[in-house]
């Protein structure tokens, strides 16, 4: 995604054509830049305003939060409500099973979708095609039809109220979204290099090891990235196999938080907001680490699909 | 694959041996796709034709939990089938129509533009708990940031959430801001820089206006990107389930109960698992008819570019 992108219709992008009109047009460029501008601001203030109220709220003592007019900005700037966060509810161990969880379904996503798509990309064989329709056509397949019986396996296996659910499938393939992003990158690189080392005697595991993955690492960057805000997102999961406190992730930990009185009967909201942008932090830091790889990750599978 | 024809190009113990290969390469998907998916749709099947209480045996049915949903014996199914359809509807035209917007203002040569598109894309990745609090706390009646905004125009914004007619476009409305920027706008913002400008500079030259040249030109060009997009925003609306689950819980009284809020209550707060897999399995054919009906009506209104 350059700078010098070309323009669409509204700004009337193209060549000046001759005549009089050019000043016009021109004009009228202006006019149009100008009302883009009002857009774009009074859309940035509806995205942005709800954040900086987030913020502010999360900085009020309680004395100040219920008082009308609201304070836009916080009079006596509270910081001890992101401390309080930690100690009224068990956040730092729900963090840690978080990062546990994601690091983990992490590894198995970028691990198995790699190997399923190399094995889509660099081998023929019977049946490939419908097999691959069949990867993609999963992802349209709403998760509420296979919940049930999921869970009544994973509870027959005895991992209820473990991590195992919310890890162990994802070793199994990775997903269909990170297999067909993979699978699109594969393909651009150019075979002669995996022939080249099948000539030398490399094996398959070694052509996909040595070559793939070392020429692959921002598309398994933005695979790790995905898979990284998928699981630490993730709510449903956690909801239906975790039951104890000390096994929750920041999802339903936070959800708990919400639910359940503490100690005092006093009005929590500031620590709530402080709580639910701890929450947010991790991935919206990320993206600003990483905005490059997520407008790629997404146009390619947009665009293809 | 043109290989594929010529019968049996996978004879020869070479490739034989390549084909081997590549299943064992894909197996992992292959064993997921049986146990995960495969298995526990048929298992599901079945389950919906019986009565099943965890820990107990499975007594069959036949097609009675489908007649209870579908005969308004189950007053919730059709109530929150329907709700659930109209925030769907809801939010997927104002979605996908606010998302197109914002990526036709962010593909303008402007300044700031990655600013800008950074800023539209955050309150997708924010997480739907968090989300959720965050706007029971600007949606709160007296002092939220949103009535209060509205008071300095002079106006008295309702209850919102706690609201039994403002609680459903309350979450409308959450919906809208966490998705008009999200995923959905950048693949409209790649459909677009992927509209070659010749066409737009010899509609120019033919005079045509900017609205004949959006109509015209870019509607066509990226009507296969709309087609991807409302595919998977209808099969995301209908699933709406976190958001109502910890912003109101379905209330209030029933006013935000979901279709998959009632799944998830039949199965893991009444365990009621034979009655939940039909209607995981109504769900599943409504989703299925739907995106059928779009992918087969799509070569009426989506322009494939022919290369």
């Amino acid at each position: 995604m350059t700078t010098s992108n070309p323009t669409t219709p509204l700004s009337g992008g193209g060549t000046p054509s001759t005549g009089t009109n050019v000043s016009r047009r021109a004009n009228r460029r202006q006019l149009s830049k100008f009302w883009i501008y009002v857009l774009l601001l009074v859309a940035g203030l509806a995205f942005g305003l709800p954040f900086f109220w987030t913020i502010s709220s999360s900085l009020k003592p309680i004395t100040e939060l219920f008082v009308f007019p609201p304070t836009v900005w916080p009079e006596n700037i509270r910081w001890q409500n992101y401390a309080d966060v930690f100690t009224i509810a068990p956040f730092a161990l729900f963090i840690w099973n978080t990062v546990i969880v994601t690091s983990l379904a992490m590894i198995g996503q970028i691990l198995s979708a790699a190997v399923v798509a190399f094995g889509f990309t660099r081998f023929r064989f019977p049946g490939r095609e419908p097999l691959f329709v069949l990867v993609l056509s999963t992802l349209m397949l709403p998760w509420q039809v296979t919940v049930v019986p999921q869970f009544l396996l994973f509870r027959y296996l005895g991992w209820i109220n473990t991590f195992a659910p919310l890890i162990v499938p994802s070793f199994f393939g990775g997903g269909a979204f990170y297999i067909f992003m993979l699978r699109q990158f594969f393909l651009t690189i150019p075979r002669d290099l995996d022939e080249a080392a099948k000539l030398d005697g490399a094996s398959s595991f070694r052509i996909f090891w040595n070559i793939m993955l070392p020429l692959s690492k921002a598309a398994l960057a933005t695979v790790a990235i995905f898979s990284f805000i998928g699981h630490w997102n993730e709510f449903f999961g956690p909801l239906i196999y975790l039951n104890s406190p000390d096994k929750f992730t920041i999802s339903i930990g936070l959800r708990y938080f919400v639910s359940n009185p503490f100690e005092s009967d006093e009005p929590r909201e500031a620590i709530l907001m402080a709580a639910s942008l701890i929450t947010a932090a991790p991935v919206l830091m990320l993206f600003f680490a990483a905005q490059k790889y997520f407008v790629q990750g997404i146009a390619t599978t947009g665009l293809k699909g | 694959m043109a290989a594929a024809t010529a019968s049996s190009w996978w004879k020869s113990p070479t490739q034989r041996r390549e084909a081997l290969e590549g299943y064992l390469w894909i197996s992992p998907w292959v064993i997921g796709f049986l146990l995960f998916t495969l298995g526990p749709m048929i298992g599901s099947l079945y389950l919906s034709m019986t009565s099943y209480k965890i820990g107990g045996t499975p007594e069959w049915l036949g097609f009675d939990n489908y007649i209870r949903a579908f005969s308004g014996q189950d007053k919730l199914f059709w109530d929150s089938l329907w709700r659930t359809v109209y925030f769907a509807v809801a939010t997927v035209i104002l979605g996908t129509v606010g998302s197109l917007l914002a990526a036709i203002l962010l593909n303008q040569n402007v300044r700031g533009r990655n600013f800008f598109r950074a800023l539209f894309y955050l309150p997708s990745l924010t997480p739907v708990v968090a989300l959720a609090i965050l706007w029971q706390w600007l949606l709160q009646p007296q002092v939220g940031f949103v009535n209060y905004t509205l008071y300095q125009f002079g106006i008295e914004g309702p209850g919102w959430m706690t609201s039994r007619q403002w609680a459903l476009p309350s979450l409308i409305l959450i919906s809208l801001w966490a998705g008009i920027g999200g995923g959905r706008m950048i693949i409209f913002l790649a459909g677009l820089q992927g509209v070659p400008i010749e066409l737009y500079e010899s509609a120019e030259l033919d005079g045509a206006s900017t609205l004949q040249r959006f109509f015209n030109i870019t509607l066509p060009m990226i009507s296969p990107v709309i087609l991807f997009n409302v595919l998977l925003g209808v099969i995301g609306s209908f699933s709406v389930f976190s958001l109502a689950y910890v912003a109101t819980d379905g209330g209030p009284s029933y006013a935000t109960y979901f279709y998959v809020l009632h799944l998830y209550y039949s199965a893991f707060t009444y365990f009621q698992m034979g009655y939940a897999s039909a209607l995981a399995w109504v769900f599943f054919l409504i989703i299925f008819v739907l995106s059928f009906i779009q992918i087969k009506t799509s070569d009426r209104w989506v322009y494939y570019e022919f290369s």
